[in-house]
């Protein structure tokens, strides 16, 4: 009986194990998330309420020109974010795939700005794109007097300097992993193409790059996501300003759920950016894990 | 696939000129991803006039540790004029106890996830892996209510909570893709041997685990360090971490602005991650890519 007893503790023991992470992460990740849409339909302001008033909510977030705002942001900042990266990422991966010497030296130099805070990020470059003392100061101190840049005290261009912090600190990360997918492509394949005259131009265009189009998927889904979640560099770059002009749907949550007092709507607008990072992720997700099925088969 | 590796290199072959084109370029995207590094420090090492009345991009005509030490010990953040050597402790209080945990415990999923499956065990695995992804807005308004219920609202002990639970996610990743290429032939003989399932752990899983402890520590450590949100929203004046206080530092000063003192700070806060990012660059790139690169 004894003996029963410790097969059957012996055959649960890796269950118990992964049962703490497991419970813990069941509560504190989706039962919060099924708390948070609880909250998005209740009248709740600076606190909790249980008054249940259906979707309207997200009627009033959609009639909130913050929102809007904080939706329109988004699309130019990830749009060009995401363009830009994997743009840069690809071109730089490619010329450091041509037998560089110094490498080494120079890979670690793009990728480093991914291991500092984007607060950090974000105090260099509002002070360099400062126009008292940053680089227009410097231009006009090079002699060049009618130099202007000072997007980043206007309206309208100042999201296009979040774009610009934001490139700088993950375009590298890109570069990385669009080398990784270079240096994983089969040389017999390009030799192959060389032998039949192909010049390098095509050779890129036609074989390397739609070789990597998995890459081209990772890189999307990676800085997608990333660019919905941004809130740090937001916050030390331009803090949603000049007046609101670069507010983004992270700030916007922000502010109106713990400084607006209206948290029934912070909590629709953190609901819309999980559907929408889930309509990214769950499918890449699903692809990846059966694949690696197929793979193992 | 790995970065470092020297393949062959490019197949495809290109002219005397087209390559002396090719360093060019790289050469000058090496300073463009330098420029915010190199102004961040000379500027750090200027009195403040020098920035105000001269050029960003030139070197110091008089050099000084001021800023640096007015940023470390003088400067003021929150009530008291103490610099941001309180809240440097804060952070390391924080990471310190946050990336032990969360490595534990990724290390025990993995290991289960990978050699003692049971059914059930795939989609568990992807709900985890889907909380490394979500945005953490969802979150916040439950999670600082349960901080405050269980005492834990605005201490270093929060935060650590907070760090643990939502960095499970990818340690648990980690260990599962590591301990995937484990032969389990091994698990297998050990377990007709006698040993049991902890012991397989220690014995057999733990001593060949180096790389992926290493690479799961730098990414903890570099993520927890720079973690802004969680700071923010569940910390009180004497528990902030170092990037809510480089925050207030550089965005709340009244008065005149010390760009000096501002970079300084900034430095003081991307220093930790950036030496462990020189000493070890190669398992940081390799967090990076399994956090990415799923495969």
């Amino acid at each position: 009986m004894q003996n029963y007893q410790r097969d059957w503790l012996q055959r649960m023991l890796p269950r118990l194990a992964l049962s703490p992470s497991l419970a813990v992460i069941l509560v504190f990740v989706y039962g919060f998330i099924v708390y948070t849409s609880y909250l998005s339909s209740t009248n709740s302001k600076m606190f909790a309420s249980t008054d249940l008033i259906g979707l309207e909510n997200y009627v009033r977030l959609f009639n909130l020109p913050n929102w809007h705002l904080a939706l329109k942001n988004l699309g130019i900042f990830g749009g060009l974010y995401i363009l830009i990266c994997v743009c840069l990422g690809l071109f730089l991966a490619i010329l450091l795939d041509q037998k560089i010497r110094g490498e080494g030296l120079i890979r670690p130099v793009y990728l480093y700005p991914m291991a500092v805070s984007f607060i950090v990020t974000g105090t260099a470059w509002k002070w360099f794109l400062d126009p008292g003392i940053g680089l227009e100061h410097v231009m006009h101190l090079w002699g060049w007097d009618s130099f202007t840049f000072r997007w980043i005290k206007e309206t309208n261009t100042a999201i296009y300097c979040v774009v610009i912090a934001a490139v700088w600190q993950s375009s590298g990360f890109v570069m990385a992993m669009f080398l990784a997918g270079l240096r994983g492509i089969d040389n017999e394949v390009l030799k192959a193409a060389q032998v039949d005259g192909a010049s390098p131009y095509h050779m890129y265009r036609r074989i390397v790059i739609p070789m990597l189009r998995p890459v081209f998927l990772s890189a999307f889904v990676v800085l997608a996501h990333m660019a919905i979640k941004s809130y740090d560099l937001i916050i030390a770059l331009t803090n949603g300003g000049p007046g609101r002009a670069t507010e983004l749907p992270a700030t916007f949550m922000y502010s109106y759920t713990f400084t607006r007092n209206q948290m029934g709507v912070g909590a629709a607008s953190a609901v819309i950016m999980l559907m929408t990072v889930a309509a990214i992720i769950v499918p890449y997700l699903y692809s990846e894990l059966r694949e690696r099925q197929h793979e193992r088969n | 696939m790995s970065v470092t590796s020297k393949s062959d290199g490019a197949a495809v072959r290109t002219s005397q000129v087209m390559r002396r084109v090719i360093y060019l370029v790289l050469l000058l995207f090496v300073l463009f991803y330098l420029l915010p590094l190199f102004v961040m420090v000379v500027n750090s090492l200027k009195p403040l006039d020098e920035i105000r009345s001269g050029n960003m991009l030139a070197l110091p005509h008089m050099w000084t540790l001021e800023p640096w030490l007015e940023a470390w010990s003088k400067a003021q953040i929150g009530v008291q004029p103490t610099g941001l050597k309180p809240y440097f402790v804060n952070s390391i209080l924080i990471v310190v106890p946050a990336v032990m945990l969360s490595t534990l415990f990724g290390a025990i999923n993995g290991y289960v996830l990978t050699k003692w499956r049971f059914p059930g065990h795939k989609p568990i695995f992807g709900l985890m892996l889907f909380s490394c992804f979500i945005p953490f807005q969802i979150v916040l308004i439950p999670a600082a209510k349960i901080l405050g219920w269980l005492g834990l609202g605005g201490t270093t002990w929060g935060l650590v909570a907070v760090h643990v639970v939502y960095g499970l996610g990818f340690t648990t990743l980690f260990f599962r893709n590591y301990y995937e290429a484990f032969p389990t032939e091994l698990v297998r003989s050990a377990q007709l041997d006698g040993a049991g399932f902890w012991q397989i752990f220690y014995r057999i899983l733990l001593p060949s685990s180096g790389p992926i402890i290493v690479v799961t520590v730098i990414w903890q450590f570099t993520n927890i360090w720079n973690d802004f949100l969680f700071g923010a929203s569940f910390s009180d004046y004497d528990s902030q971490p170092m990037t809510v206080a480089l925050n207030n530092l550089v965005n709340s000063s009244t008065g005149v602005k010390a760009y000096n003192v501002h970079f300084a700070g900034a430095l003081l806060a991307a220093l930790p991650t950036l030496i462990v990012y020189v000493v070890s660059g190669r398992y940081f790139v390799r967090g990076l890519m399994a956090g990415s690169v799923k495969g």
